[in-house]
């Protein structure tokens, strides 16, 4: 049945740090190579070398530029299935196809029973389901369950590819309902939040806020209420060399 | 989103259906149809035809049509399946009906009782259907409290012309079936303004802000998208129609499902049948090319949230 599970053992999640992440997709990349052999496999490749190259994505990194002017900061946003514990996408689902785990909470689509109605990703807002069109069913994340239950794999490697592929370090897995844990107390000290939450589908990966910038002088955290202030932020720069020195001395103030 | 011809063709020719199967079982409960044979029979095929074209149309745009059969199975989750569901059990009051009044040649007495199911089945499968989208909390024209008034009355509206047209041409017509059009198409009239006008003046539901997170630092624009050539995502939720084109078929869409065939069929109502029938048809085939290029719009206008990943500034 399609109906959600009341409450799930574990809730299996990422945590994306926006600060850090550089936008090199590289956890996109090993997420499709990965997953081209893995559990959803193929992801298949419509015109891989021709003008209209399309395929099957299940994590796509995007870049926002967000603010204006000397405040504005290029932001990389990788965005995949999010686990919801309100999966409509699961509800809609009118042969069963798509499940969310009891035990785990991991999404998942049964390719077998798939009737490729595409239902499910009219209802995701976050536009994480693709379709197949070479084998007619709908694909998904798979929080790689074929990596992080895989025993003939080194413990250290159970963990989703876009996680062990992460060269800045930006992306994190593990149970986000024990408040334990690793990364429930990155989410609660850095103030991880959902997206779109007045959508109310309750994701269970979270994502961390970028961090406010340092002020010029290198005296701490530059909040917004200091950055409001111009005469204090003009102020600071006046007194502080610039250049490369000060780009140094403001890294080395960090 | 992405208006695919198997859906439009489905929810047009099926509600029309669903609507005339639910008016003649109504009209025929209340004994102000004609007990003759031949035009029950040709309104049976005109509705189940219609229904059944529909379904069949609907499993075109499946990966695997094969499996179609399996969406029936979750109807205590999912809106689709309960369609499936009740668009299935509806044949059985229909085909019951039918047999009792081409027949058996009797719609009263007990008759009356099936007739009521068929009439409550129907409504329930349309009502299902606009419940489908309904439920897409992501598409903002879609999840409101008009979708299912614009199905029912369009179902209504169309069925009745169908119904209208019927009557005249097997000289059956009556005042009842005359009043019942005016009051479908009025109806239908009246909601599908409203419904243009509430998607067109409610506010966006989720902003790029929303969608990131990130509103706190300022506005958010899209620099960089994942993807260099158009992903399924985009190719199904970012279709777009240009203003001037959305102008313009909105016009189409009004002018062929009301203003052309309400006005040609209570014109022509009480001329001689020379006048009377070939109206009376006309006004139907009319108001389903206006309810086809409604529906396209309907799936065309519709945005969705996903597509302020890349780069849409409103949802």
């Amino acid at each position: 049945m399609t109906d959600l599970p009341t409450r799930t053992g574990r809730k299996l999640g990422l945590v994306i740090d926006l600060d850090i992440c550089v936008g090199c997709h590289a956890c996109a990349v090993n997420c499709k190579e990965w997953n081209t052999g893995g559990h959803s496999a193929p992801l298949p490749d419509t015109d891989p070398f021709g003008a209209h190259a399309a395929g099957v994505w299940f994590n796509r990194v995007h870049s926002f530029e967000v603010g204006d002017g000397a405040e504005s900061r290029t932001v990389h946003f990788p965005r995949s299935c999010l686990h919801c514990e309100n999966a409509a996408c699961v509800e809609v689902c009118p042969t069963g196809a798509s499940y969310k785990r009891a035990e785990d909470g991991i999404v998942l689509v049964n390719e077998d029973i798939c009737i490729g109605c595409k239902l499910c990703s009219w209802a995701c807002p976050y536009g994480a389901r693709e379709y197949d069109e070479d084998a007619g069913v709908m694909k998904k994340c798979t929080l790689c369950i074929d990596r992080i239950y895989n025993e003939n794999i080194p413990e250290a490697q159970r963990v989703p590819a876009c996680v062990s592929t992460c060269p800045a370090n930006a992306r994190h897995f593990g149970d986000l309902g024990d408040p334990e844990s690793d990364v429930s107390r990155m989410v609660e000290e850095r103030g991880g939040y959902d997206l779109i939450p007045e959508l109310r589908y309750a994701p269970v990966n979270k994502y961390l806020p970028p961090r406010p910038r340092r002020g010029p002088g290198g005296d701490g955290p530059r909040t917004l209420a200091a950055a409001q202030t111009p005469g204090r932020a003009a102020e600071a720069e006046t007194e502080e060399p610039d250049g490369f020195l000060g780009w140094i001395d403001r890294l080395l103030s960090r | 989103m992405h208006p695919a011809y198997s859906v439009i063709l489905f929810t047009t020719a099926s509600g029309a259906g669903y609507g005339l199967l639910a008016m003649m079982a109504l009209f025929a409960a209340g004994g102000a149809l004609p007990i003759d044979r031949w035009f029950a029979l040709s309104g049976f095929i005109l509705a189940l035809g219609g229904i059944t074209f529909g379904l069949l149309a609907s499993t075109f745009h499946l990966g695997h049509p094969e499996r179609a059969w399996r969406a029936i199975s979750q109807w205590r989750s999912s809106w689709l399946s309960r369609e499936g569901v009740l668009a299935l059990g509806t044949y059985v009051p229909a085909l019951a009906f039918a047999w009792g009044w081409v027949v058996e040649q009797e719609y009263g007495g007990s008759w009356r009782m099936i007739a009521v199911i068929t009439a409550v089945l129907s409504t329930l499968t349309v009502y299902c259907t606009a419940m489908i989208y309904t439920s897409l909390r992501p598409i903002r024209a879609w999840h409101n409290h008009l979708t299912v008034p614009l199905y029912l009355s369009i179902a209504f509206w169309t069925g009745m012309l169908w119904l209208n047209a019927l009557t005249h041409v097997f000289g059956a017509h009556n005042p009842n079936v005359g009043m019942m059009l005016v009051v479908a198409g009025f109806l239908g009239f009246y909601v599908k303004r409203k419904y243009w006008r509430l998607i067109d003046t409610n506010p966006s539901w989720v902003t790029p802000e929303g969608a990131t997170g990130l509103g706190s630092l300022g506005k958010v624009r899209l620099l960089d998208p994942p993807n260099t050539q158009e992903c399924y995502i985009q190719t199904e939720m970012g279709f777009r129609i240009a203003r001037e084109h959305r102008v313009k078929l909105r016009r189409i869409a009004f002018v062929c499902l009301f203003l052309v065939p309400l006005p040609l069929s209570v014109f022509t109502m009480e001329a001689g049948p020379l006048v009377a029938i070939p109206g009376a048809i006309l006004a139907a085939v009319i108001a389903m090319i206006g309810a086809l290029v409604d529906r396209w719009l309907f799936f065309a206008e519709a945005k969705h949230t996903a597509m302020l990943y890349w780069g849409a500034e409103t949802s």
